[in-house]
């Protein structure tokens, strides 16, 4: 052997935060080489968008305010927690590929596969909202948002894209097959967002429909992000989103890195 | 007896799944520089025990240490010390050759200047360096196989575990894959091999364990093995019916074993010296003209057969 080999000796939890690194990397190049997958994420957004207001936007009463306006929250909320369908797909079919004995079987820290895949769907949803908004000023989306708010927004859609990858990445540890993921995640993610008020507003809604569309996280979410975009009334929902999201993630992370464990020295 | 420099040591390694146990209380040691071949039908308990070996896969009762460090307690050292290759790891389909093998190298931790180094140098061992640039999913089998092994050895891992490293590979694969493994023994490594192949385990291996249904059945060279099922066999074919059955008649109890359809008759031969030429004796006194003559050595697919009462690979419904 010619090359001699330098063995990185930092401690412990630097060599982590790098095994997670180079996980962040490798399925980020998944995300940009899947070419189909990363048309919709350019398309489905913008797609939505427009059928949305196109078909709807007459028909729907929002309470003053065009429905561009007042949909845009709901729109991106909702793709972001359709597109956590991916976290899902990709653990699953890491499971099923026996790249994860590979992995298993290097020193490496144990949750930097899942965190690979979290984080990059951070980054592909960056990137469908950026995509949406821009097409959402092209059709007469005309924010109020200051600096500060627009902040408070990044902040807010990342929180919400970890914890519903992370419920996701539960899924995908859990499913037998990406069949099975992309079941399991339609029963959970479409009445989230359809009985939400990502849409129509609550008011509209059955009453028996209504105190579960008001009160789900989804809705605070979507209610929070139009506040601060268009200057809606917020109510307390920026602070429930925020209780939501961190609730979520401090149970779902800890029970995905169990479950992957146990699937994995079975 | 001087002490030995062991490697691998397992003893009473036991695991079950819920009612059904798949390895029953097996016994290995591999000695530091020498290869052994864990030899066994599908079904067998090879996958398991290198699964075990290699911490993915926890067990029951028994003890496992690879260079000292327990596979349960000291799992992160024994995982720096090895490398995994076979059925039961894999490539990232995505990425390309290069960034797999970078990749692979910065998770067992080489700088990231090591990584890229290495695995330049292993592109070049392994005859990949054209398909480099490409995605593995694009490679054949052949080249797959040889990725998969290079990966395993980004970080020149003491230990390797090969799981059956050449099942489903064409014969001028399997030929090239018997040279690199050959020559990571030459280099010093301590290599576990599994395979269903008797000619593999016959061509690689110090020392061979035959597994059957999570039990070791018989261990030794392959010369020991061979000796242990006897001795060598002399083969005599003849061009017509007639002449066959004259021999079969003529040879009496000197007769082995006989096949009508290919007309030739087998002899077991105690003194290879002796029973060939009283058998040709006889046949001479008798005028019989034989059209062929062989001397068979006994093959580990006789071993295998003897030892386990069945075809090497006809025991598909075991897997």
């Amino acid at each position: 052997m010619a090359v001699k080999l330098e063995i990185d000796t930092r401690p412990k939890f630097v060599l982590a935060v790098v095994d997670s690194l180079v996980m962040i990397r490798r399925s980020s190049t998944h995300i940009i080489r899947n070419t189909d997958q990363l048309l919709g994420t350019f398309f489905q957004p913008i797609m939505f968008l427009v059928l949305f207001t196109s078909v709807f936007g007459g028909a729907i009463a929002t309470g003053g305010g065009s429905y561009v306006n007042f949909l845009m929250a709901g729109i991106i909320v909702q793709t972001i927690a359709f597109g956590s369908t991916t976290t899902a797909i990709a653990i699953c079919n890491d499971l099923q590929k026996g790249i994860v004995d590979r992995f298993r079987s290097l020193p490496m820290s144990n949750l930097a596969v899942l965190n690979g895949h979290v984080v990059s769907d951070l980054f592909r949803n960056g990137i469908s909202t950026i995509v949406m908004l821009l097409a959402g000023l092209v059709i007469g989306f005309r924010p109020t948002a200051d600096f500060g708010e627009w902040l408070t927004i990044v902040g807010l859609l990342a929180l919400f894209t970890l914890s519903i990858s992370w419920l996701s990445a539960i899924v995908g540890v859990v499913a037998k097959s990406v069949e099975g993921v992309q079941w399991l995640t339609f029963v959970v993610i479409f009445p989230l967002t359809f009985a939400s008020t990502a849409f129509v507003p609550a008011e509209s809604m059955s009453s028996w429909l209504k105190p579960f569309a008001e009160n789900q996280p989804v809705s605070h979410m979507v209610d929070a992000i139009r506040a601060l975009l268009v200057g809606t009334p917020a109510g307390d929902s920026i602070l429930w989103s925020i209780v939501w999201s961190l609730g979520i993630l401090i149970v779902s992370i800890p029970v995905a890195a169990w479950l992957f464990k146990r699937k994995t020295t079975q | 007896m001087t002490k030995k420099d062991v490697v691998i040591e397992v003893e009473g390694l036991v695991k079950s799944y819920g009612d059904t146990e798949v390895l029953k209380g097996i016994d290995l040691t591999v000695e530091r520089g020498t290869m052994l071949a864990l030899l066994g039908p599908n079904g067998a308990g090879k996958t398991t025990t290198v699964r075990i070996l290699s911490t993915l896969l926890g067990f029951n009762a028994g003890a496992v240490s690879i260079e000292g460090h327990d596979v349960r307690s000291e799992a992160d050292d024994v995982r720096s010390v090895i490398g995994l290759t076979g059925q039961s790891a894999a490539v990232d389909e995505m990425l390309t050759g290069r960034e797999n093998l970078v990749m692979m190298g910065r998770l067992y931790h080489l700088t990231k200047e090591s990584a890229k180094a290495r695995a330049e140098e292993l592109l070049e061992d392994f005859d990949l360096v054209k398909a480099a640039g490409r995605p593995a999913k694009t490679y054949s089998g052949g080249m797959r196989r040889r990725l998969d092994l290079a990966v395993s050895l980004i970080a020149t891992p003491p230990v390797i575990f090969l799981d059956e490293p050449t099942t489903g590979l064409d014969p001028r694969s399997r030929i090239a894959m018997w040279d690199i493994i050959n020559k990571l023994k030459q280099n010093g490594a301590t290599i576990l091999l599994t395979t269903q192949y008797l000619e593999e385990a016959d061509q690689l291996a110090d020392q061979i364990v035959v597994i059957d249904g999570g039990k070791v059945i018989a261990q030794g060279t392959a010369k020991q093995l061979k000796a242990k099922i006897g001795k060598d066999r002399l083969e005599l074919t003849f061009a017509s019916d007639k002449l066959f059955a004259a021999a079969k008649k003529a040879l009496g109890k000197k007769l082995l074993d006989s096949d009508d359809t290919e007309r030739t008759v087998t002899a077991l031969l105690k003194d290879t010296n002796v029973d060939v030429r009283q058998v040709l004796d006889i046949l001479a006194k008798e005028d019989i003209k034989f059209e062929s003559m062989a001397v068979h050595k006994p093959t580990l697919d006789d071993v295998f057969l003897s030892l386990t009462g069945k075809q090497t690979d006809s025991s598909e419904e075991k897997a």
